[in-house]
């Protein structure tokens, strides 16, 4: 597997140069009049249509380490695995009710970050440092897998793998290929993973179809698949792993769909992709487009078990697609899927790494250390704080065992959805009091952290109460929320002061060409 | 006297968009439905292709929620009486 495949080796190199060059040409495309500031730098200028949401939204959710882990699951026999589908099918009708009017209110406001319309809604600076941080946390383990991806496919081919690689030789094309992504978000903003999509996505659709055509024609057909592998699980003899859960983990499987699709429009850089959309519609119109992808990630998903009735043997699961690809595919077609990997990889990084140093800029610099930023010193702090985060993720996975990256990303899951109530419930009713939200929050993260960590960062543990696992995340959310009701109820009897909302009701359902919504507000 | 019968029809459209789209955020979460191996389609087991078969359900059931949504808020900005009720989803 250390022989390295030169024409596999070329066609990934020729599509890693041109998304390169893509990348720098970003910063003129849709130009607007200049980049120096966070609505053009860190929202595109605010103005993507239908056509090229889809591409970033779909680019930014379906990450490379959700393309390798996905099937890695199937792979191994995780009978839990498959929840991304329902996932994803559960994900898109939320978006449609929930996204339009955060939508419309941060454009009425100026608002780049969900934390700064909690800042507007609440009236509350610490909890709108809370959203902040712990969109910033969240993210960086999320940026620090989109290496692993990346790692994988250098891995199979050959460069930079091997255990007795010195470590200069093992990380050096790793790092090369993140200093020239930081080289091009710098200079193009959100511009630069917007155009590069296009390739990725293409890519990607071409290499799984044709992937999940040919392989079964060539394997005996999906009966043979399916039979082949639950024929190997069988052989594990364990509840866990199989292919069709069992009822003692229909709650787990369920939970996991469901917290994973109410958390993942939490995450900072997935409400930066919406929030660049040039209307509401735009929205809505992608909430209906979007599950072509969701299929995509089944058919994927799917490929964990062809590797299994191909004899994949992988000590670990997670090469488990890239080796797939080198045992059954020529090598030109192998690059390509190999480039769609890792290009899939420095999509999503990109634009996490802009979401997150918008909430520093926003929420940490200008609420805390600089309240007189210019629009200018905003873009420009953003922009060195976005090459920090990519250098803090890199040194993160080439320091850390992967492992740890793997559990961090987890824990995120879990912190993330305990701002689904400050943000989501604020964009329909002020009933909940500021520091309700606030201790809920609080309680949520406690709790989900110590569980994960009492279940050696599963993402599953038992229910309190119940002789149920579920989602370690979603029971956290459960009890959050039970949190905020009852201090809400109580901070209001001793009549603790309510902050101001900067928000009125027709703000929620402004659309473009509204007044106040076309020429941009300045940033409060 | 047209009043009534049209803020009845404009709930009645609003409606019908939640039911659109809770459908698809319930029904595919109940496991215990489609947990099983039998019958078969094309070689896939019906947990498979059944879940498979919802991202196509739950794509439709969006896109009608979109057309109605769209039509009624188009609707209420010409009659400008869009500032209540439903057009705040």
């Amino acid at each position: 597997m250390t022989d390295i495949d030169w024409v596999a080796l070329s066609v990934f190199m020729f599509f890693f140069l041109l998304v390169t060059v893509l990348g720098f040409l970003a910063a003129r495309w849709r130009a607007g009049v200049d980049l120096e500031s966070l609505d053009e730098w860190g929202l595109g200028g605010r103005g993507f249509g239908t056509f090229i949401a889809w591409f970033l939204i779909g680019g930014d959710l379906y990450t490379a380490y959700t393309f390798i882990a996905v099937p890695a699951l199937l792979y191994a026999g995780n009978v839990i695995g498959f929840f991304a589908v329902p996932y994803t099918i559960v994900i898109y009708p939320l978006v449609f009710i929930f996204l339009p009017r955060l939508w419309s209110v941060s454009h009425r406001h100026g608002y780049v970050t969900p934390a700064d319309f909690v800042n507007g809604r609440y009236g509350h600076r610490g909890l709108s440092l809370a959203v902040a941080l712990t969109g910033i946390l969240a993210t960086m383990p999320y940026i620090a897998l989109q290496l692993v991806g990346i790692q994988v496919v250098l891995e199979v081919m050959g460069i930079g793998g091997g255990e007795d690689a010195s470590l200069l030789e093992r990380d050096l094309p790793l790092f090369i290929a993140f200093a020239v992504l930081a080289a091009y978000t710098y200079s193009s903003g959100l511009r630069a993973p917007a155009l590069i999509a296009f390739v990725k996505d293409t890519l990607i659709y071409i290499v799984i179809i044709v992937a999940v055509i040919y392989l079964p024609l060539k394997l005996g057909g999906w009966g043979e698949i399916f039979g082949a592998a639950e024929e190997q699980f069988a052989a594990a003899n364990d509840p866990a792993v199989g292919t069709i859960p069992p009822g003692a983990l229909h709650w787990a499987y369920a939970s996991l769909a469901l917290g994973s699709a109410l958390a993942l429009f939490m995450y900072p850089h997935s409400i930066t992709g919406v929030l660049s959309t040039k209307s509401r519609n735009v929205i809505r119109r992608n909430a209906a487009l979007l599950p072509a992808y969701s299929f995509l990630l089944g058919l994927l998903a799917l490929l964990g078990f062809v590797a299994v009735a191909a004899d994949v043997q992988v000590d670990n699961p997670q090469l488990a697609i890239p080796a797939l690809f080198e045992q059954e595919f020529p090598g030109w077609f192998a690059g390509m899927a190999f480039a769609a990997i890792a290009i899939g990889a420095l999509v999503p990084a990109a634009i996490m790494s802009i979401a997150a140093a918008n909430l520093w800029t926003r929420n940490v610099y200008k609420a805390f250390l600089n309240p007189a930023a210019t629009h200018a010193e905003e873009a420009r702090q953003s922009k060195l704080v976005s090459l920090v985060v990519k250098f803090g993720a890199l040194a993160f996975i080439l320091g850390l065992p992967t492992e740890f990256a793997i559990n961090l990303q987890l824990l995120g899951g879990v912190w993330i959805l305990q701002t689904f109530p400050a943000i989501v419930f604020g964009l329909y009713t002020r009933w909940f009091h500021r520091w309700a939200l606030f201790v809920g929050w609080a309680v949520g993260m406690a709790y989900g952290t110590w569980t994960a960590y009492q279940v050696d960062f599963s993402a599953v543990a038992p229910v309190p109460g119940t002789e149920t696992v579920g989602y370690i995340a979603l029971t956290a959310f459960v009890l959050n929320v039970a949190v905020a009701v009852v201090m809400t109820v109580v901070l209001r009897a001793a009549n603790v002061a309510e902050g101001t909302d900067q928000t009125v009701p027709e703000d929620y359902r402004a659309e473009s060409g509204d007044e106040g919504v076309d020429e941009l507000p300045q940033p409060v | 006297m047209e009043q009534p019968p049209r803020r009845t029809r404009n709930r009645a459209v609003w409606w019908v968009v939640g039911v659109m789209l809770l459908i698809p955020i319930v029904i595919p979460l109940i496991v215990p439905i489609y947990a099983r191996q039998e019958p078969e389609l094309f070689g896939f087991p019906f947990y498979y292709w059944y879940q498979f078969l919802w991202i196509l359900i739950a794509a439709t059931l969006t896109s009608i929620a979109y057309l109605l949504a769209s039509r009624q808020e188009r609707r209420d900005r010409e009659t400008g009486d869009g500032r209540r009720g439903g057009a705040s989803r």
